[in-house]
């Protein structure tokens, strides 16, 4: 019986929140050509602590007009759907979280209570801006579920198993030790070389399959959707309207549905390095007589194993975070009728392509 | 298998449970923490600082449902795809069949998101995918600067 993640990933999505948010307004800092915070703390390093402290001290306001059973309850499913979704990720080699065989299948459908949370927040609070970004964010939220969902699907097809635990161990060095299938270059197995014996990025399964790199891109975008980050963040479009559901929350009621965004954030980047990075595993190949892959991974179920895989998996997720972050203050937000197409119109019917370009890929590998 | 399918749904229930708790715990905390000096003027609905008109709980636009039973259509497509998905492909049963089992699934499946894909350009054609757009217009403004000039600046920026 192991310990449960639930230790590991949510004290790390305090952190996360606090630390990212800082770096996010430092990175829109940098990229719009000024300092940042400043001013609480050497460098403003202070400041996500001191802005934790307000909330906290904050006094919480329900609006008369408001529907009062309803309105706490909305941060509760936020937050509780989206790290309910951290159960099925993999941290380590030797520590998998929830172990289920449905895994990532799981994945996708709590996190679709947070549509559900976001709706009663906006209908709660009996608020124009609140119900019109609530509105919004569901159909947002749902039309890119689909290319997400099809996403998923794409790598389900390459790896043939919803447990996310085994498509990690399909994507390094210790395929043939878990059981799983061996990788062959570009998951072509006509060429005749096997590269599970080399590791490294070359078993990932951008690697494994490239047709998964079009997917990649697409999931990411999804994933962008899903957080309700900008480009997408029409929900809560401060210009119009005015943070969309969130408007008549305060105090640590709003601080628990930003934390909710965070943890999405977290959650689609985690997934991410899982689907098509290579999860845990170590992105340098074993080269002949220098077995970079091994000296940088340890074996499944040892301390260095653990430091090993919980040092890559995180580095990958965060490097996508600042991906995300980039993104956010680089492109300017979509109107809301672009923002439908783009999902209906050119995601959807491509990665129903890109889903059975992978299905024949997948007869390749065989 | 079933003992390990129990305790990984029983670490699921923990995942749930943990995180209510810990939304209540923080509620609890800032309760603690915080004032609590309601009046009239605080508790009513935002608005811009307007007084509130009327209840927000009204109608709204019909294309959020559309948009949710094109969704509900997809989701249920992918739904069925998920199992065959993990089956379609599976070495030892393709070995058995010569091949066969992976291209007739294939196939079959094809068929399936086919049928789908005629759905979803049904609903193209319809133009239920074609969300309001916002009527540009350009203001006009009663100006002796002629209209050359700000075109002339606008190009240069």
């Amino acid at each position: 019986m192991e310990i449960t993640t639930f230790l590991f990933y949510l004290p790390f999505l305090l952190t996360f929140a606090v630390v990212g948010i800082y770096a996010e307004r430092k990175i829109a800092g940098f990229i719009q050509d000024r300092m940042g915070p400043m001013d609480t703390g050497k460098f403003g390093l202070l400041q996500t602590i001191a802005d934790v402290l307000k909330l906290l001290m904050k006094e919480d306001i329900t609006p008369a007009r408001a529907d009062k059973k309803l309105f706490p309850l909305a941060p509760i499913i936020v937050f509780s759907a989206i790290v309910s979704g951290f159960a099925v990720l993999p941290l380590t080699s030797g520590w998998t979280g929830a172990g289920a065989q449905v895994g990532v299948f799981y994945l996708l459908t709590i996190i679709t209570f947070d549509v559900v949370g976001i709706l009663i927040a906006g209908w709660a609070a009996n608020n124009k801006y609140a119900l019109f970004g609530a509105e919004r964010s569901v159909a947002q939220l749902i039309s890119y579920e689909v290319p997400m969902g099809l996403c998923v699907l794409a790598v389900v097809c390459v790896c043939q198993t919803l447990d996310l635990q085994a498509i990690s161990f399909q994507q390094g060095i210790f395929a043939a030790s878990a059981g799983q299938e061996e990788s062959y270059l570009f998951g072509i197995k006509a060429l005749g070389i096997e590269v599970s014996q080399y590791g490294g990025f070359l078993t990932w399964n951008i690697f494994r399959a490239p047709v998964l790199i079009p997917v990649a891109l697409i999931f990411f975008i999804a994933s962008l959707a899903e957080a309700n980050r900008a480009p997408f963040d029409l929900a809560e479009a401060e210009s119009e309207l005015i943070a969309g559901y969130n408007v008549e929350y305060s105090g640590f009621k709003f601080a628990m549905l930003m934390l909710g965004e965070y943890g999405m954030m977290l959650l689609m980047s985690i997934l991410m390095a899982v689907l098509f990075f290579g999860s845990w595993n170590t992105p340098l190949p074993n080269i002949g007589g220098l077995p970079l892959a091994e000296w940088t991974s340890g074996e499944p179920g040892t301390l260095s194993g653990h430091l090993w895989g919980g040092f890559w998996i995180l580095s990958k997720a965060l490097v996508v975070i600042f991906f995300q972050m980039v993104v956010r203050w680089t492109y300017p937000r979509l109107r809301v009728d672009q923002l439908m197409i783009f999902a209906w119109k050119y995601l959807t019917p491509a990665s129903l392509v890109l889903v059975l370009l992978s299905v024949i890929w997948r007869m390749l590998m065989i | 298998m079933i003992a390990t399918e129990v305790s990984a749904f029983g670490e699921i229930l923990l995942y749930i449970i943990g995180s209510v708790l810990f939304v209540l715990l923080t509620y609890f905390g800032s309760w603690l923490f915080r004032p609590h000096r309601p009046n009239e003027e605080k508790n009513t609905t935002y608005e811009s600082g307007e007084d509130t008109v009327g209840t927000a709980w009204g109608q709204f636009n019909m294309r959020f449902y559309i948009v949710a039973l094109l969704f509900i259509l997809f989701e249920v497509e992918i739904i069925f795809l998920f199992p065959w998905a993990t089956v379609f492909g599976d070495a030892q049963l393709i070995a058995e069949t010569d091949g066969m089992w992976g291209w007739f699934a294939i196939v079959e499946m094809f068929l399936f998101i086919f049928i789908l894909v005629l759905g979803l350009a049904y609903a193209w054609g319809k133009g239920f995918l074609n969300w309001d757009k916002p009527e540009v217009i350009p203001p006009k403004v009663d100006t002796k600067v002629p209209d050359q000039l700000y075109d002339a600046v606008n190009n240069r920026y």
